[in-house]
């Protein structure tokens, strides 16, 4: 770990000299933090300090960590039985697995979009409105819902149509239906995991483009297999190698162009991963 | 490559040495005879059921029809009560009872069943004592429907004191369709996928809000479906109900709280009585059976229908 970016490192003086050197608000921070499925270690003593109203990208080889982090940041791994984590992760300072930090509580300020488009059998209206009816947001909720539309850029597609199924969108269409839906409590971060994945190129450049507005609102954290998207759309990268290490944190075109890191320069290249 | 390519660059067709021989006259007719041969079997096979489901309602048509040819009156069947003269006997306690059995056994076994299954699925740890509580579920589905109206007769009727009543038959028809609502129940919710309950989740619902407000009504077209095939089963129920006790003739429109009868034991009766007439009069009851069978079906695809289309 010795060549890796200072960012990355927990000496406290370090992270102080960070702070003066950006003005970049650490909103997720990770300190020490493992996981385990069961046996197998997932994320190997990973520290990082995620910036506010950034473009974060993770990048890296197929099961190196990285959707495992980022279902970290908002507990989603709670659901799986046999993860066991250790070390810290904080949002805000606050340690997410703190005994009194409430998970649904958590979710609530830090939205996720998945893979694979999961929009519920649903109205759109309805998709897009129902973590504001679940978190009690229930005034005005046809004007959030036309502003998270709008935010996902949606809106002019579907305005007419907002009483018809979600399901009878495009993949594309239904992705950025799950950035309303996330976006609509107005949450804090917005966690993107792989989200264009699964659609056609056409689909995917629209979903970049919002991305960089959505950076002006939320903190963006996106796990993205494609080497190209996280050099286009992110302020800063992460690159985990196999075994859940992170290997490099740094400013995106730094990554890309002057790793420190023998081996994130080999993965970027394409020799490794 | 080893595509003859002439002067000018064009493709060529070439057999290359190919034999085409090999692709006629190989001698795997008899190979082929014995598929087809095959294929005839297990298409009987699967037709067998059909034509005598086929034969058994020509049959039991045949028979009503001939009641009626001798002179049994189809209103005066649907709207009078047992009578020993089969030309004034009606059928219409035994239907009233067999919908109030029907009503009270859905009310019993519907929330009962879907409950567990939501438990069982969306919430239980996956322990020995959850798998133990599954395994045991899917026995009771195979247990002999006599053996839960000796249950109720045991419990209900003589245990608790209630008697003989229309409660008790449908609480003994209730016990016999839970673990069946609770297994079809569970299969709906397994084939809702993971991916909507994550979405909800990540938008900050909590674990009950999203098997009501996604995972449920996600389901709800395979556990109405569950459901109604269920009680189906439920309505052509016989044995439970002689076990609970019903009424031989009956001669009134059956209350929850009365004693009662129900179509299938009305139905056993007259098929058992010596006099031809009254066998008749059976063939009439199971068309009527078969009718609101029908019904229900019918009602499970509108129901269904009405759920797909509001997503």
């Amino acid at each position: 770990m010795a060549q890796t970016d200072s960012l990355i490192t927990t000496d406290v003086s370090v992270t102080d000299r960070e702070r003066t050197s950006r003005p970049d608000e650490t909103v997720v921070r990770a300190d020490g933090l493992e996981v385990h499925y069961g046996e197998e270690r997932a994320l190997t003593d990973v520290d990082i300090d995620i910036p506010e109203r950034k473009v974060t990208a993770i990048i890296g080889p197929s099961g190196c960590g990285k959707s495992t982090f980022l279902r970290c940041v908002n507990r989603m791994n709670d659901q799986i039985d046999t993860c066991r984590i250790d070390g810290d992760l904080s949002f805000h300072g606050k340690n997410v697995y703190d005994d009194d930090v409430d998970p649904v509580a958590l979710r609530r300020k830090i939205g996720m979009v998945f893979q694979k488009p999961n929009p519920f059998p649903k109205s759109i209206r309805d998709n897009v409105a129902y973590g504001l009816r679940v978190q009690g947001k229930t005034d005005d909720v046809d004007a959030r819902v036309r502003q998270a539309l709008e935010g996902a850029a949606l809106w002019e597609e579907v305005e007419g149509q907002l009483d018809s199924s979600g399901l009878d969108l495009s993949g594309g269409q239904q992705q950025r239906l799950c950035i309303a839906r996330a976006i609509a409590p107005d949450p804090e971060v917005l966690l993107m995991d792989e989200p264009t994945s699964a659609l056609d190129p056409v689909a995917a450049a629209k979903i970049e483009d919002l991305i960089a507005d959505l950076a002006r609102e939320y903190t963006v954290i996106i796990v993205t297999h494609n080497m190209q998207q996280a050099a286009r759309i992110s302020d800063k990268t992460a690159v985990f190698l196999t075994g859940g290490e992170l290997v490099e944190f740094d400013d995106t075109a730094t990554i890309f162009e002057d790793p420190d890191d023998q081996r994130v320069e080999d993965y970027i290249t394409g020799r490794f991963g | 490559m080893s595509t003859d390519v002439d002067s000018e660059g064009e493709f060529e067709t070439s057999s290359g040495g190919f034999d085409t021989d090999s692709l006629t006259g190989v001698g795997l007719e008899w190979t082929h005879r014995t598929e087809s041969l095959f294929h005839a079997v297990l298409f009987g096979a699967s037709v067998l059921g059909v034509v005598v489901l086929a034969v058994l309602i020509v049959d039991v048509i045949l028979d009503a029809l001939t009641g009626l040819a001798i002179g049994l009156d189809p209103v005066t069947f649907l709207t009078q009560h047992y009578s020993n003269d089969s030309s004034q006997a009606g059928f219409l306690g035994a239907i009233v009872g067999s919908v109030l059995l029907l009503f009270f056994t859905f009310l019993f076994s519907f929330f009962l069943g879907v409950g567990t299954a939501v438990y069982l699925e969306e919430y239980a740890p996956n322990t020995r004592v959850t798998r133990l509580i599954e395994a045991n579920l899917t026995n009771l589905a195979g247990v002999p429907s006599v053996v839960y109206g000796l249950l109720a007769l045991g419990v209900f009727v003589n245990g608790l004191r209630m008697g003989p009543i229309l409660l008790a038959g449908s609480i003994a028809l209730a016990l016999l369709v839970v673990p069946i609502v609770i297994v079809a129940s569970q299969e709906a919710l397994r084939s809702v996928p993971d991916g909507m309950r994550n979405g909800s989740l990540a938008t900050g619902a909590t674990r009950w809000q999203t098997v009501r407000g996604v995972v449920l009504p996600s389901a709800m077209p395979g556990i109405v479906t569950g459901t109604i095939l269920a009680l189906a089963r439920a309505i052509g129920e016989t044995a439970p109900l002689l076990m609970v006790g019903t009424v031989w003739g009956l001669r009134h429109t059956p209350g929850p709280f009365d004693r009662f009868g129900a179509m299938t034991t009305q139905i056993y009766q007259w098929a058992f009585l010596p006099e031809t007439e009254l066998n008749f009069l059976a063939a009439m009851g199971i068309a009527v059976l078969l009718a609101i069978l029908l019904g229900m079906y019918g009602v499970a695809f509108l129901v269904r229908n009405k759920y797909e289309r509001s997503y």
